[in-house]
């Protein structure tokens, strides 16, 4: 039962998720249609989000040269998030100590995740910007944004 | 300079783009697109070439592997690479009378700098190594045919540009979020890193349904039936040239992706031992070359009849994928590159009667063979290349097909694909038949033959699926070393 309430962060993102897939499948209005995309899209960046953070982890920020301690620090903190979830992080410390860097502040989350989201954030508002544009003209040449009074028009045209 | 070929590709038209736009003369901006797509098509070209030397490897920023972006070119990616460079430039050398009468004048910029985005993402797709990489450069080809579709000149065209926004972006969606799991599982984003990862954790759920998420992702953009609802009001209502080159392009590059997930980051045995995706794949294929053939034989309209037919023919490369030998994934990346050329070239052929007959409605099609004689001779060849004709590229690809099929034992499906050849006979010969068997039109009666600028590259295209389908070398052969190849480094993953 802990378990299943201890990744009440996934819940959430299952529940945005549905939610914007229904809105996309069943609402008629074309605005309402778009919403529905962007919760959608939202509940992937919780997803990345939530994977990449390690309870009291802060951001990565290089210090010194003491790396065995912070390896140390790095599987504690992950042992909250689960067992799959800590070995993908301590490849990924081994993977920052191989390649030359030194140490890092404590526990850390893991921050490529919350990079890669950035990105996604900037497909999603271009995404978005370019839907409500085609709205706009397709309310110029329709007169409606209602799905099937759209298509109801197009059949007797 | 020759070791930057690899980022060129992508660097150029990516930044030709806004400078485009910024530099904003019409006439200008088209010269200096045409040869931008000319120059990419030159580097896929040499980077093609020089694949005998083994595969390359192009480190971003000259950070290492598994940290930083590789941009890998192996067989497989420069053969699609090349066929869509090669698509695109010849695509932007016929189109501006084109796009002169179907596009309205303020937007030509526009349109020039969203056209080479498209190509600037679609061969992105093809040679990063890096998967977070492939969705973006999937959403930057995708926006950007979007807006293209849009800027035909019914008022159908944004709606169909809507819908397809809509449908592609759950698809890429989906695609995200089987990489957000791949990436919790594997640590890493580097494709060859996570096929490297992939053994021990093989029997996760996780695991599972990251790729589930990935293949439905995929298979909207590929516009696999029964996913394919976006494509025949987009493909109908864009206009003439942006038609040619997504329908020549953009599902393939889907279709190549989908090869580098099942062959190269989840192994064969993954996708078709432990989950039954061959007979899945083999089932949506034989049911969506019926159905959507049966559909395309019922169009009046030609656009939406050719692409109704690209529905049916994507079946046949995921036929060719689904049987997970050298011969099926052969025959499959061969019609990639075949249809490739077909409906380009077909496309191209109906973007000429639009021109000058000013509809793509059958109707107004009907005796078009006297008027336009080069045209519809041009749909004449094309279509048979469609259909399968020995001599023509279709037949190339079909053979391999259907010997691949025989050499398993898979009887039923040999004579399934024979049958649905049949009905391209039947929506080939319907066109055939108006154009030169009816009574004009009165459109087409007054209708002028198209002008050179069109007909030759549409009969470079067109004369192309002739060439290669008597000569073979550089299509099948180079098919046929990328199934290898992909194969090997299958067996290779197996080994570890």
């Amino acid at each position: 039962m802990t378990e299943f309430l201890g990744l009440y962060n996934y819940w959430i993102v299952i529940f945005l998720m549905m939610t914007g897939f229904y809105i996309v499948i069943a609402r008629e209005n074309l605005i309402k249609t778009i919403i529905g995309l962007n919760i959608f899209q939202t509940s992937v960046f919780l997803l990345y989000i939530t994977m990449g953070k390690v309870t009291g982890g802060t951001a990565p920020i290089l210090k010194g040269s003491h790396g065995g301690e912070s390896h140390g620090g790095e599987t504690h903190g992950a042992e909250n998030h689960g067992a799959e979830h800590g070995q993908e992080l301590i490849a990924a410390a081994e993977g920052h100590l191989d390649s030359g860097v030194d140490a890092v502040v404590g526990v850390y989350s893991n921050p490529i995740p919350s990079v890669l989201m950035l990105t996604a954030i900037v497909v999603g508002i271009a995404t978005t910007a370019l839907a409500l544009a085609l709205v706009v003209r397709i309310r110029e040449e329709y007169g409606t944004i209602e799905e099937d009074e759209i298509l109801e028009m197009d059949r007797n045209s | 300079m020759i070791e930057q070929l690899p980022v060129l590709v992508i660097v150029i038209p990516l930044m030709a783009a806004p400078l485009f736009i910024l530099i904003g003369n019409r006439k200008l901006v088209l010269l200096l697109t045409q040869l931008v797509c000319w120059t990419v098509f030159g580097i896929a070209v040499t980077l093609l070439s020089r694949m005998q030397d083994g595969p390359i490897s192009y480190e971003l920023g000259g950070w290492p592997s598994p940290y930083g972006i590789v941009y890998t070119v192996d067989y497989l990616s420069s053969f699609v690479m090349l066929f869509v460079s090669g698509l695109g430039a010849i695509v932007i050398t016929y189109a501006p009378q084109s796009i002169k009468k179907e596009v309205h004048q303020s937007k030509h910029t526009l349109f020039y700098a969203s056209y080479l985005l498209c190509m600037t993402g679609l061969l992105g797709m093809c040679i990063t190594g890096d998967l977070f990489n492939v969705f973006v450069f999937l959403e930057i080809s995708s926006l950007s045919s979007y807006a293209l579709i849009s800027l035909g000149k019914t008022r159908r065209a944004p709606l169909a540009a809507l819908h397809y926004l809509i449908i592609g972006t759950v698809g890429a969606t989906f695609f995200l979020i089987g990489i957000g799991l791949l990436y919790q599982m594997t640590g890493t984003l580097n494709m060859a890193d996570i096929a490297a990862r992939i053994q021990p954790i093989d029997h996760s759920r996780t695991l599972l349904v990251a790729f589930a998420f990935m293949t439905v992702g995929l298979f909207i953009k590929m516009a696999v039936f029964p996913l394919h609802t976006w494509l025949p009001n987009a493909y109908t209502y864009a206009p003439s040239v942006v038609t040619c080159f997504i329908a020549a392009t953009a599902t393939k590059v889907s279709v190549y992706a989908f090869i580098r997930l099942i062959y190269v980051i989840f192994t064969p045995q993954f996708a078709f031992e432990r989950l039954p995706l061959d007979q899945a794949l083999m089932a949506f294929s034989l049911v969506g070359i019926f159905v959507a053939s049966a559909a395309a034989i019922y169009q009046t309209n030609i656009k939406r009849l050719l692409a109704y037919s690209s529905v049916a023919q994507i079946g046949y490369m995921l036929l060719g994928i689904s049987m997970s030998n050298v011969g099926g994934l052969t025959a499959g990346i061969t019609h990639m590159f075949n249809h490739a050329l077909i409906k380009g070239g077909l496309f191209m052929v109906v973007g000429c009667f639009a021109l000058r007959i000013g509809s793509v409605k059958l109707d107004d099609l009907r005796g078009a063979g006297k008027t336009m004689p080069l045209t519809s001779f041009a749909w004449v060849v094309g279509g048979l290349g469609l259909i399968g004709l020995p001599m023509t590229a279709g037949f190339v690809s079909k053979w391999l097909l259907l010997t691949s099929a025989l050499s398993l034992g898979l009887w039923p499906v040999a004579v399934l694909m024979l049958l649905s050849s049949l009905l391209a006979v039947v929506y080939i010969w319907r066109v055939v038949e108006i154009l030169y068997f009816s009574p004009p039109s009165h459109l087409a009666q007054s209708a002028k033959e198209a002008p050179m600028a069109m007909l030759i590259p549409t009969y470079v295209v067109i004369g192309s699926t002739i060439v290669f389908g008597c000569w073979t070398v550089y299509s099948a052969g180079i098919a046929h070393a990328a199934a290898q190849s992909l194969l090997g480094i299958s067996q290779a993953g197996g080994v570890q």
